[in-house]
């Protein structure tokens, strides 16, 4: 049984102008427990708003999703949604250990005590921001922040971690290193992940498999296996002939839409 | 602003030269002295006053009003803030309303509350509750609403409970706002303290400048105005050092965003 069911989900919204627009058009997925698996589709492809579906966050307007068994009706409580805007999402009046300390607090495990603050240390210095603890969130650059964010979900233990374009907004060296501690961390932890990304060569080095979303209103063009051997290289894993022939075939998916 | 800042040599210097002024100015003209008697003379009635613990008597029923009226209003218009900054619904049915009453001068609801209330403790801290608690609803509605969207999904995704997402987000994230409602309500509060007072009191600050004023007893007069400024400045001090412990997030990302 798949971890995460997507069933004909599709999305549509009423403008204020009357005209109905139709972000999502009819998407049929599944996630097997453990997968990394990613979107990837041109901006403005309703990608956000697939995520939100997914996270409950948004009523689908047909179609379900199921996580775990269990249809959604609202966020469910095994899954969690990472944002790209880090610096909308954490608590900027919570320390870095009072955010990751929350995410503690959220799944209704202990999150004052000895045994509490352990284990958001860990999870801090997990993500590689050990002796920033006590650091406020603006105090950190926006690589050090979505570390934060990141800290703070996995604090949640989630089976299912959404991540929606969560390294959009870094610049590109910060990128690269975020992408290998969150693969080291996906293989450590063992949570499965649906991550969206408009980079076609994020995509192909994080994931398993690939699904390219066309132009709104969205839907899966085609599915890709991504089945370089791990652990991934930003070198070598990217070196590879196959790296560059899977970046191309997306490639000319996406572009051949033509302007929306 | 947590370093401590430098004493403000020029301006207490000025402060000093405008009591030496009066000091000799109200000496030089003796046929002013009801109007303008001088500063150490107010001093001395000061001390006196103290001494006989009349006017210590009256500052603790003026204090007690206010904190009484003061406390009331932050926690009823808090709480409405977040209610009505939250539901949208229930903002637009009272907007209107909110929007006519709040510029009204609220010294002029104190002859309602003299009707309604009779002339006592009761009516004073009403209309210190009353004045105090638009600037605190007003702030408190503006923060709540200013809040991103992402933040309260953030709590959503997390699988809070309404409530928790009120209380752990909404009311935090609001904060710097409701900081700032507060600080102009708590200068409304004793403003409205001491006015009611004088018009309605037997007892307290207010009451006792202006029985001191129609007693002729200038000098007492200006020593209850010394211990009206004096308490409030004391306790806006108060306030502020209360402020900065509790806002501290705000004030240093506000240095950094400004840097």
């Amino acid at each position: 049984m798949p971890i995460l069911d997507v069933q004909s989900l599709s999305k549509s919204y009423r403008q204020a102008g009357g005209e109905t627009t139709v972000a999502i058009g009819n998407i049929t997925c599944q996630v097997e427990a453990g997968e990394f698996v990613s979107f990837v589709g041109p901006s403005g492809c309703g990608k956000t708003t697939l995520l939100m579906s997914i996270a409950g966050l948004l009523a689908p307007s047909s179609g379900r999703v199921i996580v775990n068994g269990k249809e959604v009706s609202g966020p469910p409580a095994n899954l969690v949604l990472l944002f790209q805007e880090y610096n909308k999402s954490l608590f900027a009046w919570r320390s870095v250990l009072g955010n990751v300390r929350f995410g503690l607090a959220a799944r209704g495990a202990r999150s004052t005590g000895a045994a509490a603050e352990d284990k958001a240390r860990e999870l801090i210095q997990l993500v590689g921001l050990k002796g920033f603890e006590n650091h406020y969130p603006w105090e950190l650059s926006g690589g050090m922040q979505q570390r934060v964010a990141i800290a703070r979900a996995l604090a949640y233990e989630p089976e299912v971690l959404l991540m929606d374009e969560p390294f959009g907004s870094l610049d590109a060296l910060t990128r690269l290193e975020l992408e290998d501690t969150l693969l080291r961390l996906w293989a450590e932890l063992k949570t499965t992940i649906l991550f969206i990304t408009h980079d076609i060569e994020e995509a192909i080095y994080l994931s398993d498999r690939i699904w390219v979303l066309s132009r709104r209103p969205s839907q899966i063009i085609q599915e890709l296996k991504s089945d370089f051997s791990r652990p991934r290289h930003q070198v070598t894993t990217r070196a590879d002939a196959r790296f560059m022939e899977l970046r191309n075939d997306i490639y000319r998916q996406i572009g051949n839409q033509g302007a929306p | 602003m947590n370093q401590a800042k430098p004493f403000n040599w020029l301006g207490w210097s000025s402060f000093a030269s405008l009591l030496l002024f009066w000091e000799f100015g109200a000496r030089a003209t003796p046929k002013f002295e009801l109007y303008f008697p001088p500063v150490s003379r107010i001093f001395s009635a000061l001390g006196q006053a103290f001494a006989a613990g009349s006017i210590t008597q009256h500052a603790l029923v003026t204090l007690a009003r206010f904190a009484e009226g003061f406390l009331l209003a932050a926690l009823l218009a808090v709480l409405a803030g977040v209610i009505l900054g939250y539901f949208r619904f229930l903002h637009s049915l009272l907007a209107t309303m909110i929007e006519l009453l709040r510029p009204m001068p609220s010294v002029a609801i104190i002859p309602v509350a003299i009707l309604l209330l009779g002339i006592g403790d009761g009516m004073i801290v009403s209309v210190t509750v009353y004045a105090s608690l638009w600037p605190i609803l007003i702030n408190t509605i503006d923060g709540v609403r200013n809040i991103d969207a992402t933040l309260i999904d953030t709590g959503r995704t997390f699988g809070l409970s309404r409530w928790r997402i009120l209380w752990q987000i909404i009311l935090p994230g609001a904060s710097p706002f409701i900081a700032t409602g507060l600080r102009i309500g708590l200068s409304i509060a004793l403003i409205l303290v001491t006015t009611a007072e004088m018009i309605a009191g037997s007892q307290g600050l207010g009451f006792f400048i202006l029985d001191e004023e129609r007693a002729m007893n200038s000098a007492n007069m200006y020593a209850g105005i010394v211990v009206v400024a004096l308490l409030g400045y004391v306790l806006n001090r108060l306030f502020l050092m209360i402020e900065s412990r509790a806002m501290k997030w705000r004030h240093g990302m506000i240095a950094r965003q400004a840097a």
